[in-house]
């Protein structure tokens, strides 16, 4: 074989090597000016500061206790706790909207259907950050203050410090409640595995979404009788120039779950209709003709074909939802965007800051799509 | 249209079964309690002018205050940009609308608008900084309002549009040393939120430089908004390149065509017909994502929005305000995503004489 010049694999070679040498002189580069300057700015580079004194409130650490005089490190924790917190409930609430709406939107009612399109195509074609403002202006402008809040339920208050709310007061008990829903939960799935071998071997099927449904409701209130049966409950009162008591949602976090939901639904609503409208109606005639009701016809035939044109889009959507929370910082939730910029600011550790925001947002990016592909393959088609 | 047809259409769409029905019934009760207030909140209360903010405040939660958008709008549209030159945002701004016009009519389709693009970018560039034609110079800190989102968004676009061509084609190339550099940044880029990418570009990127290199703000932040671009657009511009079928490729083989004229001759064509709907969704996603600069300090759109309720004569009117932002954005969007919609049904359609 002779070397020339046209020669495709010499010529890839070449390239690669030229590839590497250019990104190796950029990355030098960068490299060397960065470390001049922060020599220059007599800036020390390194993790040290997170183990110093934050110094600084945050709004918000219902889940990490947090004061002032603790470390930076754990001031970012609270902050990635928030930013779970938003992401895990917008991820939950956004499906179950977005799916309602998908589905009103194939309905055969035709106001019904319009609604939903409206809803969609407005939504969509409005920027996120406008919305987040939009909601936080109607939450601090328009409610009325504490003292004139305004009550749509009994013991629920709308005021311009946030959203207040009745919980049921602690008491032992509850933790005696959420341990029998959990071995509830553990029993249902065990006894749904069961069924599955029980129809494989006899062909009958067990009732699995009576006794699943039994198990799961039976325990946690047997725990709440044998418990005592609390029933106080701890109501916001107004006092001073506050409510006290009940729980409350901040105006940041009401404002920021709200975006998040009602933005990320919408993207939702269509995939959940593309998927639905992928099904071929053959699909149904022919599940209805084997004699399959239903709900049985909804769930063995048509969602498990649904949710494979669906899952693929959907994860991308929890994902844009997972970046979307770090707008919060643009209202002033103190998720972990917020507060690592509060640290930057404060240390001019700008480098260490951003690095940490990007390792946290892409190990929850690759997560997320980890857990998502793992799915995608459990109910992907199987061809022989 | 007869009284009988109305009968059986309303019949057939809103009360074919008891639960429609109440459906329906549920429906026009929410929109009977939701839009009358609201129309008379947006239109028959408000307040449409006004010297002063007095009169809204007496009108507050009764009625909207578009006055507010109209003692502000020329803020709000051209920023701090100098009174008296303001016809020079103003002009910007329709020839960037004109040439996205002009590139979405099919009949332009052609190597014609690459010249047609450039042109007009330089002519918004004279516009805007002035300094040569007798017209004054204007530094690009002053820039603001929807002239800094539609610029962000249009040369975002203009240069990270063939650097996603040349990612995508990377990521496809089958040599391993490019393939993993474009991949590697495509994820990184598609990973993390897009405000990391901007304040690393605020306070990371003049660590990068040399000492006594400055870059300002704007271009900053306009780099950081081409590299997100580019890692979105370049997926989209792989999935046409993957829908080409492997004839395409073998064909041009076969006729001894070298990599890059099978590339732009045959492959390219085809595939970025197929990924045009995408990529107009994908333009939207970065238009609504321009907002975002505000948060680092740019006078984009919002940002001035944002900036005229600080004024404390105005403030307290957000919900206006911001809904006044939603209808200018939603104009925009709207109008691009009905544009893929009837493009994605045109190109489903065969081509006269092409066989089915």
């Amino acid at each position: 074989m002779r070397l020339s010049a046209g020669d495709p694999k010499l010529r890839a070679v070449a390239y690669q090597a030229g590839a590497i040498v250019a990104a190796v002189l950029i990355g030098w580069y960068l490299v060397s000016n960065t470390l001049a300057n922060l020599e220059a700015r007599h800036i020390a580079s390194g993790f040290g500061f997170l183990s110093r004194e934050a110094g600084f409130e945050i709004g918000e650490t219902t889940l990490i206790p947090y004061s002032a005089a603790d470390t930076y490190l754990r001031a970012l924790t609270v902050g990635l706790a928030n930013t779970f917190r938003v992401a895990l409930i917008g991820i939950v609430a956004a499906t179950v909207l977005g799916t309602l709406i998908g589905l009103a939107r194939l309905s055969r009612n035709w106001l019904v259907a319009k609604l939903a399109a409206a809803y969609v195509e407005f939504v969509r074609n409005v920027p996120l950050l406008v919305q987040l403002f939009f909601w936080y202006a109607i939450i601090t402008e328009n409610l009325p203050g504490p003292r004139a809040a305004i009550e749509p339920l009994p013991g629920v208050y709308l005021a311009n410090r946030g959203i207040f709310f009745p919980v049921p007061a602690w008491d032992a008990a509850y933790t005696w409640v959420i341990g029998a829903l959990a071995a509830g939960i553990v029993a249902a799935i065990a006894f749904a595995w069961w069924a599955d071998k029980h129809q494989a071997k006899t062909g009958r099927r067990p009732p699995v979404s009576e006794v699943a449904l039994a198990l799961l409701i039976a325990p946690p209130v047997i725990a709440w009788l044998v418990g005592g049966a609390p029933t106080t409950m701890s109501v916001p009162a107004f006092e001073g120039f506050n409510f006290s008591g009940g729980a409350v949602l901040a105006p940041e976090f009401a404002a920021l779950t709200a975006g998040l939901i009602t933005y990320t639904a919408s993207f939702i609503a269509e995939i959940v209709r593309a998927g639905v409208l992928a099904i071929h109606r053959g699909q149904f005639e022919a599940a209805y003709a084997l004699g399959l009701r239903r709900g049985l016809t909804m769930r063995l035939v048509v969602l498990p074909q649904a949710l494979r044109v669906i899952v693929p889009p959907l994860t991308s959507q929890y994902l844009n939802l997972a970046k979307n929370s770090s707008l919060a910082v643009a209202i002033g939730y103190p998720d972990l965007v917020s507060i690592a910029n509060t640290t930057m600011n404060q240390t001019g550790q700008a480098i260490e800051g951003i690095a940490i925001i990007m390792a946290v947002y892409l190990t929850i990016s690759l997560s997320i799509s980890a857990f998502m592909n793992w799915y995608n393959a459990r109910i992907a088609l199987t061809e022989r | 249209m007869t009284n009988a047809f109305i009968l059986r259409w309303l019949r057939a769409n809103l009360f074919s079964s008891w639960p429609n029905a109440l459906l329906t019934i549920g429906a026009l009760w929410l929109l009977w309690r939701a839009v009358p207030p609201l129309i008379d909140w947006a239109f028959l209360d408000a307040i449409w002018y006004a010297p002063d903010s007095k009169a809204c405040r007496a009108a507050a939660g009764e009625g909207a205050c578009w006055a507010f958008i109209a003692d502000k709008h020329r803020f709000i549209l051209f920023g701090t940009y100098p009174y008296d030159q303001h016809w020079r945002p103003a002009l910007a701004c329709a020839v960037l609308i004109g040439l996205w016009i002009a590139s979405a009519l099919r009949r332009f389709w052609s190597w014609r608008l690459v010249p047609i693009w450039i042109v007009g970018l330089v002519v918004v560039g004279v516009l805007m900084w002035g300094g040569v034609l007798g017209l004054p110079y204007v530094e690009n800190e002053r820039w603001g309002g929807l002239i800094l989102t539609l610029l962000l968004s249009t040369f975002g676009l203009a240069i990270a549009f063939p650097l996603s061509v040349l990612l995508a084609l990377g990521r496809r190339s089958g040599m391993p040393v490019i393939q993993g550099l474009c991949v590697g940044f495509i994820e990184l880029i598609r990973g993390v939120p897009l405000i990391s990418l901007l304040f690393m570009a605020s306070v990371m990127l003049p660590l990068f430089l040399p000492a006594g290199v400055t870059i300002d703000k704007l271009l900053r932040a306009q780099i950081a908004m081409i590299l997100f671009a580019a890692a979105y657009l370049a997926e989209v511009v792989r999935g046409g390149l993957q829908a080409i079928p492997r004839g395409q490729y073998e064909a041009a083989d076969a006729l001894g065509l070298s990599y890059w004229k099978k590339t732009l001759l045959i492959i390219l064509p085809q595939a970025l017909r197929i990924s045009i709907p995408p990529l107009v969704n994908t333009f939207i996603g970065f238009f609504k994502d321009t907002s975002l600069v505000l948060i680092i300090g740019l006078f984009d759109l919002l940002s001035t929005i944002k900036v005229s309720l600080t004024e404390p004569a105005w403030s307290g009117f957000g919900v206006e305000a911001y809904l006044f932002a939603a209808l200018v954005y939603f104009a925009f969007c709207f109008a691009m995503s009905r544009y893929s919609q009837n493009l994605e049904r045109e190109l489903a359609k065969p081509e006269p004489g092409q066989r089915r």
